[in-house]
């Protein structure tokens, strides 16, 4: 049983810091992409600030940020010792 | 005119003979129940059937009409996938708790009169319950209780609107209801239904029994439950500004709790509250393209939160462990679950050309076309949200992130298969919606692929992905930790737990010292012979059985719902009972 434990494939290329840049690399000519073809893009808007440039990155990007600040912040407050409702 | 069976006949009734199967023909035969209610609603015509005449009023079991339909064809669909996922399950009870919770939920959402919908709404809790206990721990015991509870509370308030909806109006039709008309019956019918739903500060029990369920029963109440709340509401509030407001806030505020919650079940449970917010949003909007946002999302939802409870809770099955700081690195040895949680969370995030992107955008183009301009920048940010905890979070910290050195193999092929089917409608939904869009309530004049759609969404999720990356390497990001984080149960748990202890110590003392006080009076009063009997009698009576009996019985039940945890069956005669009283008082008086 250990033995064939030991034999079993693993997919080992996310280990070397090496392999990690590249693909972090491809995500950021992936996201300079996105932001290059937006001024071409044709845009049929609800609401105004939509066809503002570049809108959805910029508010996607403010929106995680302040997600995980006001996520620890929220720690602060309901975070309990883990057998707090066992005392 | 029909030959066919109720569709929550087939489920529940076949329930019943489960045990009468072993080995492959048991598999045939679980396998068979969910195929033969799905392909039973696929031949269904519209229409109103199976009407049972009870008392003065007409119960129907078969409201068939496109809204239902839809439901039906995803909990049968859902109850299949999620039977093959727990095919290897020995224990009878989850299958038959599975199969009279599903086919419960199909009666739900049939059910033509709100009678009809009361027994089955409470069959739900009560079936749901037992794959919450089949885990057979005793975290899980006491969240079950907890569960039961809640949706106990929920039920009474809705028995109550019903009652008097029914007095008000004469008649128990299952139909519009709104806010506005009937006044408190409408508010505890709300209140009921708000209770499955997960509308906050109701939503508590959800986070708190989902993640002690048993690895195939996450996958039936995470379908289940919620979405057939979201079918009933859609039928009987849509348009309730309320709602808006109630869904927009269910959409932001778990994703806060998703990003600091360390088991991973239960941040897949956070993101299912923000899900339903969205669907809570597009009710309480209420316009032709909401609705069908709503339906469509349901829809998609249900398969693809599935699959996300599939993927982690085939990772709790082989390595026994579902906390984000115990996993990691598990993409090596576990591939095949590993792109098939990452579809699942591409597609709970939106993503072009998967399920979640055809269907959620309804819902916030519904919002922009009515120009509900703080509501679209409650939902976009929830959207970038969602993606951040269950679309990064969970697929990073199970199966990349830091190597927690398990080596755990592929879960058994049933688990595989069902995650591969879910995956593939994923896709093929994603990719080619028109089949979903044709079943809709309304004709669909949408279209989700625009250049401008795609691009802006990848534009939201990528560069949310960049504050992940961002966050992550600068050391900002809050790491995992094992911690409980309060919720609005805490009022339920802690509060209560004081009031116990407040009946059991200082009142009761309290009770002694009338007790001993009024004995003194008493024997000075008997001074005076004519009265002393009465007085005696009287003083007794009120303080000696009145105030002393009443904390000792709350005593006395609560503790026998500690010590008795393990004898379900006598407790849930004690449940059932009042249930089956109340109802039978209800329909007497009626009559």
């Amino acid at each position: 049983m250990k033995k064939r434990e030991n034999q079993m494939k693993e997919l080992n290329f996310l280990d070397s810091a090496e392999n990690r840049k590249k693909v972090r690399k491809y995500f950021y000519i992936f996201l300079g992409i996105l932001l290059a073809i937006d001024p071409f893009i044709h845009k049929h808007v609800e609401l105004p600030w939509e066809g503002s440039p570049f809108f959805y990155a910029v508010y996607g990007y403010a929106a995680c940020v302040s997600l995980i600040f006001i996520a620890k912040g929220l720690r602060l407050i309901v975070k309990r010792r883990e057998d707090y409702y066992r005392k | 005119m029909i030959n066919e069976i109720p569709p929550a006949a087939i489920l529940i009734v076949g329930a019943l003979g489960v045990p009468f199967f072993k080995g492959k023909l048991k598999s045939a035969y679980l396998l068979l129940l969910p195929a033969a209610a799905l392909i039973n609603l696929l031949a269904m015509p519209e229409g109103k059937y199976w009407i049972v005449r009870f008392l003065e009023y007409n119960l129907i079991f078969g409201r068939v009409d496109k809204l239902s339909l839809v439901f039906g064809y995803i909990f049968a669909l859902i109850t299949l996938i999620g039977m093959i996922f727990a095919l290897h399950v020995t224990d009878n009870t989850q299958h038959i708790a599975a199969f009279v919770y599903a086919g419960s939920a199909l009666g739900v959402t049939f059910a033509g009169d709100l009678f009809t919908l009361y027994v089955f709404w409470e069959l739900m809790a009560i079936s749901s319950v037992f794959l919450v206990w089949a885990r057979n721990t005793e975290r899980s015991m006491r969240a079950g209780w907890r569960y039961l509870l809640v949706h106990i509370v929920g039920g009474l308030c809705l028995l109550a609107g019903i009652i008097i909806y029914v007095a008000e109006t004469g008649s128990p039709e299952f139909a519009y209801i709104g806010l506005g008309t009937y006044g408190i019956a409408s508010h505890l019918i709300l209140i009921g239904f708000a209770v499955n739903a997960g509308l906050f500060p109701l939503h508590a029990w959800l986070p708190d029994a989902y993640p002690r369920a048993t690895v195939s029963g996450a996958v039936f109440m995470s379908a289940l439950t919620t979405k057939s709340a979201v079918y009933i509401l859609a039928r009987t509030f849509p348009g309730t500004e309320l709602l808006i407001w109630a869904g927009a806030f269910m959409t932001c505020f778990p994703i806060f709790y998703a990003v600091i919650v360390n088991d991973i079940r239960r941040v897949l449970a956070y993101s299912l509250i923000n899900q339903v917010g969205f669907m809570v949003c597009g009710i309480g909007i209420g316009t032709q393209l909401a609705i069908n946002g709503v339906v469509a999302h349901a829809f998609s939802h249900i398969i693809y939160k599935a699959l996300l409870f599939m993927s982690t809770g085939a990772v709790l099955y082989m390595t026994g462990k579902i906390r984000a700081t115990d996993l990691g690195g598990l993409h090596k040895t576990m591939p095949f679950t590993a792109i098939c949680c990452m579809i699942g969370a591409a597609s709970i995030s939106a993503f072009p050309l998967f399920s979640g992107f055809v269907s959620k955008s309804m819902t916030v183009a519904a919002a922009a076309e009515e120009h509900l301009t703080i509501i679209w920048f409650m939902l976009m940010f929830a959207s970038a949200g969602v993606f951040h905890h269950a679309g990064i979070k969970v697929p990073f910290f199970v199966f990349f992130g830091h190597d927690s050195g398990i080596r755990a193999k592929e879960p058994p092929i049933n688990m595989r298969l069902a995650m591969g089917i879910a995956a593939f409608i994923c896709i093929f939904l994603g990719v080619y919606p028109q089949p979903l869009y044709r079943i809709l309530p309304y004709t669909v004049h949408y279209v989700p692929y625009t250049a401008f759609h795609v691009v802006g969404m990848l534009q939201l999720l990528m560069f949310g992905v960049l504050a992940f990356t961002l966050l992550v390497l600068s050391g900002y990001y809050p790491p995992e930790m094992r911690a409980v984080n309060l919720d609005t149960d805490w009022f339920a748990r802690i509060p209560g737990r004081k009031f116990i202890w407040f009946c059991q110590a200082p009142l009761k003392r309290i009770g002694g010292f009338f007790d001993e006080g009024v004995s003194r009076i008493v024997g000075l009063l008997k001074t005076i012979p004519d009265r002393s009997v009465i007085v005696e009698k009287g003083t007794d009576s009120f303080f000696h059985s009145g105030l002393t009996s009443l904390p000792n019985l709350l005593f006395v039940w609560g503790r026998n719902l500690r010590t008795e945890i393990k004898q379900l069956s006598w407790n849930l005669a004690y449940i059932l009972m009042p249930f089956f009283v109340l109802l039978a008082l209800m329909l007497l008086w009626l009559s």
